[in-house]
């Protein structure tokens, strides 16, 4: 009675097996005519937001290089695949993007997904740039080199910051504890503020199923008195604290960290006022007047109609210090991968890049980019340096 | 020796078909192993082996709580992140104390299938007093608390032992040189890479062998017997509590071993809602009922095709998740609309009737 | 002070929760399918309010009678193309796995039409705030509405239920769809009339919830699609006025967890309460236990 449906089925599975076998078969070492960099990032799902953001602006980033020449008179090709914010899915990204013939890796977007690949790099030996992924594990091997701050760099210079300027003498925390990025933030911040002349009154979490509601973590914060409240979360949330706190008449001060960098433009139809006198430790402001800044934001807004956050910046930066450093090694694209890899590696330490997210960023041997953060405060609906 | 065996085969449908369900795997094992010595295995393919046998065995036993027991659970993802945090626990330290991988892995497995397969019992004596929907809640909600609950959980190694926190990795307290092993909602990273594509077949047989002996066994039949009918069940003498707990227990142990195997195959491993949340156990649901409630084999090749899909699907970029939500409504149709077996019986009957019918015997 | 603070916070809360209940326990009662979909058709509803109102920049209650025009179709057509053909299906699950199904694609959709960024939600409600005990509580514009709705609504469904012909035709397709049929009541209308109501209410509930939780995007809808469902099994799935005291209790005990117990583990405390409630009493706090007979 069901034989057919069994020899259909039966028919399915063994036809996808054969069309995956076969996909990538001949893809081994790099076509001759262009570098190709893989793209890893949470494309749908939660996360979708971040990994849009860092596939256009590296799309923009790898164009406008191209129109310019590109390097070394090779062109850059950009191949972006979707991890769906899952550590699985995302080295099952990294396995289709070396079918593809990927000899650079620009990813993951988010930290934990990214500690995933990162072992899979080191096995191949590929280069791998993370924009984003702020985890201290993203950069654990010679191969990993990432464009943002580390969360302990981020926690620590924050709570650095409201002590050696005297923002608050009581300090309250709202995190998301179900999220590797913020829990790294928080901690370090935690730690850090020992040293510091302030108190932490109030620490308050919330969880990925538990984000709409905000009204007691904000009633704690109040009744300990806390005159400033830390948020090392994402602009999502920290949008709605920011309502909330707002309609129970409850004014401190907003303090953030690199995630709150587009709370004034990735939120469609964010009433701006609410955001008045929020400080936040960011590398990149989206109104910047320098030239640089206003020429990305300018084809990023014609290209994509959205204005870009952070993670577009850190994209659009972990692009050219790509072509930096790909142009300082000098490797081919007709060269084996651990070779560009070890030409990469040796170049990176050298090089300096002026990008949106700084000026001279140098990056050290373990990975980690050497820039300062500047503390900007929202006034006026746009970013004032503090 | 070897007619006699036929004529057995012959009259044993279930021998039979549990001879064709084992085969299809083997088969499937050596195809691939075939494939990867000629070198023409694509990377894409060669990572997804050891999480397609990771989802079979995760369909397998699901189908056995679903299929044989009757009942709905929504909670399975929670026993295989049991059996994925405790496992991955025990690597990381044992690490240095047992440096052979195999004897490490081995133990790691039974230490999963233990975990998950305790949580089942401790979870399954107040659960499977409740009915359908109930049921289905409370598991779901069970799935959730320890995905929470491991999210804050922070355990450090030192020389003075173990040192537990649900707050930070600060209030662990650790002297200088101790080393943080689960760390809340950053997990734990660097479990070694022990799973293969071996193991992961070894486990998956070892899967079938136990379900599928249990629904021949003894057991079985009074597991079947309790969701056909409980109260007839209970009339005839089964102990109903106990049979419900077997079935239950061994699903959550199995489901463990599946944890263990995903825990060794990449190396960060966080309490996601994307990866141990409801969402996982709504999707290994789905590989159970496309592949056909209480058919093993159809868990296995729903696992396989439902897994492969969306990889497959890649290079259709931004409608990649569409066309698989499609897909899945299609085949959920195609599967189990009664007007489409209908459909289907004919299209059997007038493929069958243009040749000659050639083995008279009955038709499965 | 603090405590009636919390208080009504929770039932800020709870009212958001017992409007998607209402819609989840109308579908299940009748029809006896869990609806995965329920979630993402009030982020539909969400949607196209917003787009009418803040995009289109109408008026609130033209956007808000769209949403409702537009889920109810969108509500009609799931259940003719996804759960109808399924319906005599030989396992109940099976139309339960559509259900997945259609969640994902809705979300796939709305994420190709509106984009992944997050959207600020404009109120519909422009009620003041009610200030009490001279300033020092208030209950915002939005709780008021959205407890006032889910009344009405409780009041309105009960009353069709009880009162009109379709209403009774409902109760006996519950029941048992065989008997009904044969006592001349159209099965399929009546099934398909029960997915109009539900998702009708879930685009009421999709606009009251981005209201009092102004934030919108493809995924909003899923996490209170479940909560609402776990309020739903609560109050005793399938009773209506058991789908509005249960989604009232989820929402207070998930804000005392919080504000009482620990903010990191308040999911757990509010899921293990459910489970002692349920073991408590295994059909919810309203629900009607069937005996069982062989």
């Amino acid at each position: 009675m069901k034989k057919l449906n069994k020899v259909v089925s039966v028919v399915v599975a063994s036809a996808m097996v054969m069309a995956m076998a076969g996909c990538g078969s001949d893809a081994n070492s790099g076509s001759a005519d262009a570098y190709k960099i893989g793209g890893i990032g949470p494309l749908t799902g939660d996360g979708a937001a971040y990994g849009l953001a860092v596939q256009n602006a590296a799309q923009l980033a790898v164009d406008e290089i191209n129109a310019a020449g590109g390097v070394n008179g090779y062109k850059l090709e950009l191949n972006f695949q979707d991890d769906e914010l899952d550590a699985e899915k995302s080295v099952n990204a990294y396995n289709t993007l070396k079918d593809w013939g990927a000899q650079i890796i620009l990813g993951s977007v988010t930290s934990g997904c990214c500690i995933a690949v990162t072992d899979k790099t080191k096995e191949d030996n590929m280069f791998q740039l993370t924009p984003s992924g702020s985890a201290v594990a993203c950069t654990q091997y010679d191969n990993n080199f990432r464009v943002c701050f580390s969360d302990p760099a981020q926690g620590a210079a924050s709570a650095r910051y409201i002590g050696e300027n005297g923002l608050a003498s009581k300090v309250a925390v709202i995190y998301n504890s179900s999220d590797t990025y913020s829990t790294g933030i928080y901690e370090s911040f935690v730690s850090g503020a020992a040293s510091q002349p302030f108190e932490i009154v109030s620490e308050e979490a919330f969880t990925a199923d538990n984000k709409t509601d905000f009204s007691v973590q904000l009633q704690k914060a109040q009744e300990s008195g806390a005159d400033l409240i830390f948020l090392p979360i994402y602009y999502q949330e920290a949008s709605l604290i920011l309502t909330q706190a707002n309609g129970m008449g409850y004014a401190p001060k907003f303090f953030g960290v690199d995630g709150m960098d587009g709370i004034l433009t990735g939120v469609d139809n964010f009433d701006k006022s609410l955001a008045e006198g929020v400080m936040l430790l960011t590398p990149f402001a989206a109104d910047a007047t320098d030239d640089l800044t206003v020429k990305f934001v300018t084809a990023y807004q014609e290209k994509y109609g959205e204005t870009p956050n952070q993670f577009a910046a850190d994209a659009y930066d972990g692009v050219y210090a790509l072509k930096a450093a790909l142009e300082k090694s000098g490797a081919k694209p007709s060269d084996s991968i651990s070779d560009i890899c070890e030409g990469l590696k040796a170049a990176f330490v050298e090089i300096s890049i002026d990008g949106l997210t700084g000026e001279g960023i140098v990056w050290d041997a373990a990975g980690e980019p050497n820039k300062a953060p500047r503390a900007v405060v929202i006034e006026n609906g746009a970013y004032k340096a503090m | 020796m070897k007619t006699a065996f036929m004529t057995k085969l012959r009259s044993n449908k279930a021998l039979k078909s549990n001879l064709i369900t084992f085969g299809m795997v083997i088969i499937a094992y050596i195809l691939m192993e075939i494939l990867m010595a000629a070198g023409v295995l694509s990377n894409l393919l060669k990572g997804l082996l050891v999480p397609l046998c990771v989802y079979a065995i995760l369909a397998v036993s699901l189908n056995l709580t679903v299929g044989i027991l009757g009942e709905l659970s929504l909670g399975h993802a929670g026993f295989m992140c049991v059996g994925a945090f405790s496992s991955a626990f025990f690597s990381k330290c044992m690490q240095e104390a047992i440096p052979i991988a195999g004897v490490r892995f081995t133990l790691a497995i039974l230490i999963g299938a233990l975990c998950a397969g305790l949580f089942g019992i401790l979870i399954g004596i107040p659960v499977l007093r409740l009915k359908g929907d109930y049921l289905a809640i409370v598991t779901l909600a069970f799935g959730e608390i320890i995905k929470n609950l491991v999210n804050i959980l922070y355990i450090g190694i030192d020389e003075n032992g173990f040192h537990f926190s649900t707050k930070s990795s600060l209030e662990l307290n650790m002297s200088e040189n101790g080393k943080i092993i689960i760390q809340g909602a950053q997990g734990i990273t660097g479990t070694p890479n022990d799973s293969s594509f071996t193991v992961g077949i070894l486990l998956l047989l070892i899967t079938l062998f136990i379900v599928l002996n249990l629904i021949h066994s003894r057991d079985g039949r009074a597991i079947m017997a309790i969701r056909d009918n409980t109260i007839a069940a209970e009339s005839v003498g089964i102990n109903i509590t106990k049979y419900k707990l077997m079935a239950f227990s061994i699903s959550a142990a199995l489901a463990g071993v599946a944890g263990v195997l995903y825990a060794h195959n990449i190396s960060t491993l966080t309490a996601l809602p994307k990866n141990f949340g409801y969402n996982m156990s709504i999707m290994i649901l789905v590989f159970v009922v496309l592949g056909g409630i209480g058919n093993i084999r159809g868990s296995i090749i729903a696992a396989v095709i439902l897994t492969l899909l969306p990889e497959l699907l890649r290079g259709l970029n931004d409608y990649r998740m569409l066309i698989y939500a499609v897909v899945l409504i299609a085949m959920m149709l195609f599967n189990w609309a009664p007007s489409c077996i209908r459909w289907r019986e004919k299209m059997t009957y007038w493929l069958k009737s243009k040749k000659p019918v050639k083995n008279s015997g009955k038709e499965a | 002070m603090s405590f009636v603070k919390y208080l009504i916070s929770g039932i800020s809360l709870g009212s958001v929760y017992a409007l998607i209940a209402l819609g989840y326990t109308m579908v299940y009662g009748i029809a006896k399918m869990l609806n995965f979909a329920h979630g993402d058709v009030i982020m539909i509803g969400a949607f196209t309010t917003y787009t009418i109102c803040s995009t289109l920049g109408m008026s609130p209650a033209v956007g808000v009678l769209a949403a409702v025009v537009l889920c109810t179709l969108l509500g009609m057509g799931i259940e003719k193309v996804a759960y109808k053909p399924l319906r005599k299906a030989s396992s109940p699950l099976a139309v339960l796995i559509t259900a997945i199904g259609v969640s994902y694609l809705l979300q796939n959709v709305a994420l190709l039409i509106f984009g992944a960024n997050t959207k600020a939600f404009a109120s519909v409600v422009s009620f003041p705030a009610l200030e009490l005990a001279g300033g020092a509580i208030s209950v915002t514009g939005e709780t008021i509405v959205t407890i006032l709705s889910c009344i009405a609504i409780m009041i309105c469904l009960m009353i069709f239920i009880k009162k009109t012909k379709a209403g009774q035709a409902m109760l006996a397709v519950s029941e048992d769809k065989g008997a009904a049929q044969l006592m001349g009541i159209n099965v399929n209308g009546t099934i398909a009339l029960t997915f109009a109501i539900g998702s009708a209410l879930a685009a009421i509930a999709g606009v009251l919830l981005c209201s009092a939780y102004p934030s919108l995007n493809p995924y909003t809808g899923s996490m209170p699609g479940i909560k609402a469902f776990v309020a739903a099994v609560f109050g005793g799935i399938g009773s209506i006025p058991g789908a509005f005291i249960g989604g009232i209790l989820l929402g207070i005990i998930e804000i005392f967890a919080k504000a009482y117990i620990s903010s990191q583990v308040a999911d757990a405390i509010v899921f293990a309460v459910l489970i002692v409630v349920l073991l408590i009493k295994p059909t919810g706090i309203l629900g009607r236990n069937i005996q069982e007979k062989v």
